[in-house]
């Protein structure tokens, strides 16, 4: 990134003591409650070491090549330069103003707000853009769109730096890279349409990814009637399958299902991501919470129960989470089918519906203890019918969505908690078959004619496809992206794509819901949108994608003022009424018919592949804000890795970062080792997405390839892995131990019963100095006074506010080598905690940001008062006073304050400067960084308010990370006001300052963490 | 042994012990004189503009409220610049073959807009909000000065920190009526520090001197 000298290699990561340690400390129960990592946990003297660094090891040094006397050279210089640059004038600014004035309400210096909707995998999410001056800044949610609530994931956050990227294809280009015009393309592409209509276009392909679009689907359906021989292929590496073939399974029609989270006491997920991987997660996070925020009663919260291989962010919150192998859970789903069927052993109805499972064999539970777990899970599940819950996720097979359905059915929680509707893919195909049979036809040269709508085949296709070898014969094939990319490259032609934030156009939500897109700017690089090229093929290229959509909306609407219509569907970002009603179902009389018994868990290794929490599939891999976000559960950077668990790696002689050959079916990949507690024994998980051989300047060279070893059998899950150890070690960046505050009371967390009995438990932890006690003058503040509450137990630690503040506030990325440095810029960051055995912890997250203390240890040590209070109660860092002593930051008992060590502010990339808010100052190398609060907001709203002569109203200053958040874990407001929400949640038992024993007194503080484990399995999260 | 030194150097070391706190002390009356001065400042320089725009004309001459080109000056941050379209309004009707303003009909032709040099140009760590301050009751004329008086435009007043402290610290020096923020020509009618103390009671004109209140 930085054009600097090669530094010699950092070692980050203080080693793993070895795990017999680990165990000996926690049976003698010496090892800390809570706990960061296993090094932690062991307690080894390089650990000891780490901690004690105010920066971890050499973050705080010059680590260069470069000798002492060039060092002095140049600090003589900069001397004898410094006073020389203070008396350079201010430099000319230039004012540009319109010529004529855009009309609809833009006043200068103001920011707009427009609904449009951004896809993922084909589903829409509802966003509002920030537009800055005609410059889309930030996305915010959109809070009349079902699927988010106002709230947006780290992707939407993220989504406005993609648009700005440099790297991003900028033009049409033919013959694999050499720069051409549209025109061009058109008549090329007239040509091999004027030769297809001679045979009915039976050359003709069209791949696309899932495709939910209404517009889009009807210029498909057009061009089939025009080229009736044509044929559409959809492949999604992410796709939902064995969703849909699970549903067909059970019903023998094509439906999806909906949960109602917020209506569910007991959910059963089994290798179910639902709170953070999938078109639907915002929603069910939003409604998972609300059974699950500050609870008055013991019914009140919801109990989660997780069966899964990798610990995802849903295990993180379950109650009692299962670590078995993916294999195992057909297995479990199975036997608690059949533990509900002898509990519910009454009604006929139901004998008839679990009367099938008897065609599979009885499956052996793996211990007695697993026995015991099913048996009360089924249970629970069965006190709580028509309000519990069975969910599934996508990397299971088909017959456990079937069997979860029938259970559902058992439960009486269909119409419930769960309903059924129209599957939101405008055609639901087997999309590995339907890419098989374009691999086929390719191979059999039937394809003259290859449309690539988004995507990138050529590097996510199975690897047993041949995907890219036979597409470089076929004679013309075209390609839609962003990127100049893997299948850019072997394509004739490659169209450059809009951005969501650029281009017109519709999605359905994951609920059926028609979500519009519009243009918050014309395309930075002449780039064309799916509608458009599709316009080209049906041969009318002059069509705009306004027209297209706009138009197809017009015929489907049947109502007097189609203009009003359409305003007020732009206005709203979405079509209203166009969600899909509930279907009735009926569970086939014999609905295993075609399953077979799962296979019994075979001894070695398995493998299991996994979307990226952060880079997806790999469409985000050029986006830095993605890269550099700390993997929610690894805390892993720039890369991707072979997740073990701590007994596996044992066994297998493994530690961090040591490079393993993993071989599955003859195909290998080399993969550095992460070892990750929770983790299931004998599984390896990867992570998609990473190793792109053709990407841009900041996706390339991170992480290993995954596809390499993902076949259409192998596609979630494969068995038979070897892992050999190739004696070299690759470093990884992680994040988990810096800013490490000791093993104080930082985290609380207690059961249910225990709150109920002791409501009080996590402010009797510590001891809170009384507020005399003190050297500190004492302040008053008349106005407002900020705070902050952040809910422990409704986050989810989905990393959505850490990109927002990211957005927000001009926080720049550093790259791998920095980050491995311990020289991260995340004002905000979240802090996962391990608490209890390493092969089934519980796991504990907690969003750390400036606490803008009332007595901050930070102000007292600023030689110039660059960081002072202000008159509201916040900690104001003022950069332009700051001259980087760092004293602050060592002084800092929460570890919450960043140094620009380099220039790390984007300045000189144009596109990248139209990214950057400019409510917030751009700081330079040498500043200090932290949470404002979103000062800015604060500004603008008590302007607002004065200039209507009123005073604030509770919730009108909403920071960045708030705004994002799906589950309204985090709540900013005033603390003078005894009316505001913040107050009333201060109040609260739960309530609690971090390192109050210190009397810094926190403006934020913490709702300790609640869990609600079944009393019948203990106290354990097992 | 012959002495080094002649007696009188005993006077001149005492004088120059003593000069060195004066140059000292002199060098840095300097340094802040220079700091201040209209070289730093800029205060009272003219800028090259794509135009020769009078205020003195078009305020002073016609009468036109600031409002009529500085649209947002109410609402927003930013007080707004003139689309050439506004230009034009008149433009097209008077003095509409004048050499003068062939940029503008040049802009509005050919739709590239009018490039203009910032007169009053704050550091970019600096947020000023035109809005908040006419709501309070500063005028216009408080910090842009006299420009119905200017041929062409230019800083009366330093915009240093310590000149935004002098009125954040002691507002009622400087506001007037709100119905006057506009006007060029007001001056109060009783003692200012009365009318003054009385305006900041009831526009709750707080005394903000807090760092994030400007910078953040």
């Amino acid at each position: 990134m930085l054009n600097l000298p090669q530094i010699k290699p950092v070692h980050q990561h203080p080693s793993l003591g070895d795990l017999a340690t680990i165990r000996g400390r926690l049976q003698t129960a010496q090892g800390p409650e809570y706990w960061r990592s296993l090094e932690e946990l062991a307690g080894s003297q390089e650990f000891q070491e780490f901690l004690h660094r105010e920066f971890p090891q050499q973050a705080s040094e010059w680590q260069d090549a470069m000798g002492r006397r060039r060092f002095l050279q140049l600090m003589g210089a900069s001397l004898a330069l410094a006073g020389v640059s203070a008396c350079s004038r201010q430099p000319d600014e230039k004012i540009v103003p319109y010529v004529r004035a855009p009309r609809g309400g833009m006043v200068p210096g103001k920011p707009l707000y427009f609904a449009t909707a951004m896809t993922l995998d084909g589903v829409a999410l509802g966003v509002l853009a920030e537009s800055y001056m005609g410059r889309p800044i930030k996305i915010e949610g959109n809070p009349q769109h079902p699927a988010s609530l106002g709230a947006t994931d780290a992707f939407a956050q993220a989504s406005v730096l993609t648009l700005y990227d440099p790297d991003r294809a900028q033009a049409v280009t033919t013959q694999r890279g050499q720069i051409s015009t549209w025109n061009a393309f058109l008549t090329t592409l007239r040509t091999a349409l004027e030769a297809q209509h001679l045979k009915d276009g039976a050359g003709i392909r069209l791949l696309t990814e899932t495709v939910t679009s209404p517009t889009l689907v009807q210029q498909i359906h057009t061009l089939f009637t025009r080229f009736p021989g044509a044929s559409w292929h959809q492949y999604t590496p992410v796709n939902d399958h064995t969703v849909q073939a699970g549903a067909r399974m059970a019903f023998g029609k094509d439906v999806t299902p909906l949960y109602h989270f917020e209506k569910a006491n007991v959910i059963l997920a089994l290798e179910a991501d639902f709170l953070a991987s999938g078109p639907s997660t915002l929603r069910y996070a939003h409604d998972f919470a609300q059974k699950r925020r500050l609870p008055g009663t013991s019914t009140a919260m919801n109990r989660l129960y997780v069966v899964e291989s990798s610990l995802s962010l849903t295990g993180a919150i379950a109650d009692h989470r299962l670590p078995v192998r993916p294999s195992a859970i057909a297995g479990l789903a199975l036997a608690v089918a059949r533990a509900l069927g002898v509990i519910a052993n009454g009604s006929a109805t139901i004998q008839a519906q679990v009367a099938p499972l008897s065609r599979l064999a009885p499956y052996p539970p793996a211990s007695e203890m697993q026995a015991h777990w099913i048996k009360t899970v089924a249970e629970d599940l069965w006190q709580h019918r028509g309000a519990s819950l069975v969910v599934v996720g996508r990397q299971q097979p088909p017959l456990v969505h079937a069997l979860a359905h029938a259970m559902n059915n058992v439960l009486g929680n269909v119409g419930h908690t769960v309903v059924y509707t129209t599957p939101v893919a405008a055609q639901p195909v087997d999309q590995l078959g339907s890419l098989r049979t374009l691999v086929e036809d390719m191979a059999a040269g039937r394809v003259e004619l290859l449309v690539i709508l988004g995507g990138n085949p050529v590097y996510t296709a199975p690897a047993d496809l041949p995907f890219a070898q036979h597409l470089i014969r076929v004679p013309l094939c075209l390609y839609l992206g962003l990127y100049a990319n893997e299948t850019s490259a072997l394509c004739q032609w490659h169209i450059p794509e809009t951005h969501y934030l650029e281009a017109w156009g519709d999605a359905r939500a994951y609920d059926g819901t028609v979500s519009l897109t519009q243009p918050l700017i014309a395309p930075l690089y002449n780039g064309k949108s799916a509608p458009e090229l599709l316009a080209a093929l049906l041969e009318q290229p002059e069509q705009s994608g306004r027209e297209i959509v706009q138009e197809y909306w017009r015929s489907q609407y049947e109502g007097a003022d189609f203009d009003q219509f359409w305003r007020r569907a732009l206005h709203d970002g979405l079509i209203a009424d166009t969600a899909f009603p509930p279907q009735e179902v009926q569970l086939r009389t014999d609905w295993l018919a075609e399953a077979a018994t799962p296979a019994a868990p075979s001894p070695g290794l398995e493998l299991l592949f996994q979307p990226d929490p952060t880079i997806w599939d790999g469409c985000f891999a050029n986006n830095g804000w993605l890269q550099e976000l700390p993997k929610p559960i690894t805390k892993l950077t720039w890369d991707n890795a072979a997740l073990l668990s701590p007994a596996t790696a044992e066994w297998l002689g493994l530690s961090n970062e040591a490079v393993v050959e993993l071989r599955l079916q003859g195909r290998s990949v080399r993969a550095p080792v992460w070892i990750v507690p929770g983790q299931a024994d004998d599984v390896v998980t990867v992570h998609l997405g990473y190793g792109r051989w053709r990407t841009g300047r900041v996706g390339a060279g991170t992480g290993f390839n995954a596809y390499t070893l993902r076949t259409s059998e192998a596609f979630w899950a494969g068995r038979g892995l070897e892992v050999h150890p190739t004696g070299e070690r690759y470093l990884l960046a992680t994040t988990q131990h810096h800013h490490s505050m000791e093993g104080r009371h930082l985290v609380r967390a207690g059961t249910l019963q225990q709150y109920l009995e002791q409501p009080y438990f996590a402010q009797e932890m510590s001891h809170i100095p009384q507020p005399q006690e003190t050297l500190y003058p004492p302040q008053d503040y008349e106005g407002y006074a900020w705070g902050m509450v952040i809910d422990l137990n409704t986050c989810l630690g989905c990393n959505a506010c850490v990109v927002a503040c990211q957005a927000e506030n001009n926080i720049p990325i550093v790259g791998k080598r920095e980050v491995q440095r311990g020289r991260e810029m995340h004002w905000l960051r979240i802090d996962r905690y391990y608490k209890g055995p390493p092969h089934q912890p519980e796991v504990y997250h907690q969003p750390v940001l400036c606490m803008h203390c009332e007595h901050a240890p930070c102000e007292v040590v600023c030689p110039v008062y660059a960081t002072v209070h202000n008159h509201e109660g916040l900690n104001d860092m003022v950069y332009n006073r700051c001259i980087g002593t760092r004293y602050c930051s060592n002084n800092c008992p929460y570890k919450v304050r960043r140094f620009n060590f380099l220039h790390y502010a984007e300045t000189h990339t144009p596109s990248l400067q139209l990214l950057h808010n400019p409510e917030v100052t751009v700081r330079s190398r040498g500043v200090m960084e932290k949470c404002t609060y979103c000062v800015q907001r604060i500004s603008a709203a008590r302007i607002q308010a004065q200039l209507e002569n009123r005073t604030m109203r509770d919730g009108e200053v909403v920071t960045a990370c708030q705004a994002a958040c799906p589950t309204g874990a985090i709540i900013f407001g005033d603390i003078n006001d005894p009316s505001s929400h913040v107050v009333r949640l201060k109040g609260t038992p739960l309530n609690y300052g971090m390192l109050t024993e210190l009397n810094t007194r926190p403006r934020t503080t913490y709702l300790a963490r609640l869990r609600n484990p079944n009393p019948a399995l203990g106290d354990a999260p097992g | 042994m012959a002495q080094i030194f002649h007696p009188s150097t005993n006077t001149i070391a005492r004088v120059s012990i003593l000069g060195a706190v004066f140059i000292f002390a002199g060098l840095l009356w300097l340094m802040a004189a220079l700091n201040r001065s209209s070289y730093a400042t800029e205060e009272g320089v003219v800028r090259q503009q794509p135009i020769q725009f009078s205020h003195e004309h078009h305020v002073g001459g016609l009468g036109i409220d600031c409002r009529y080109c500085h649209t947002s000056v109410e609402v927003s941050a930013f007080a707004g610049l003139p689309p050439t379209e506004t230009c034009m309004h008149c433009h097209t009707h008077i003095w509409s073959e004048s050499p003068f303003l062939a940029p503008v009909r040049e802009s509005f032709r050919t739709g590239q807009p009018l490039v203009w040099t910032r007169v009053h140009n704050l550091p970019d760590f600096v947020y000023f909000n035109h809005s908040i301050h006419l709501h309070k009751g500063v005028g216009c004329v408080t910090c842009h000065g006299r420009v119905d008086r200017m041929p062409l435009m230019s800083k009366t007043q330093s915009l240093q920190m310590e000149w935004c402290l002098a009125c954040h610290r002691a507002p009622e020096r400087f506001v007037r009526p709100r119905e006057f923020v506009f006007s060029m020509d007001w001056q109060p009618q009783e003692d200012q520090r009365t009318l003054g103390q009385r305006l900041v009671q009831e526009y709750h004109i707080a005394k903000l001197t807090t760092c994030s209140i400007c910078h953040r």
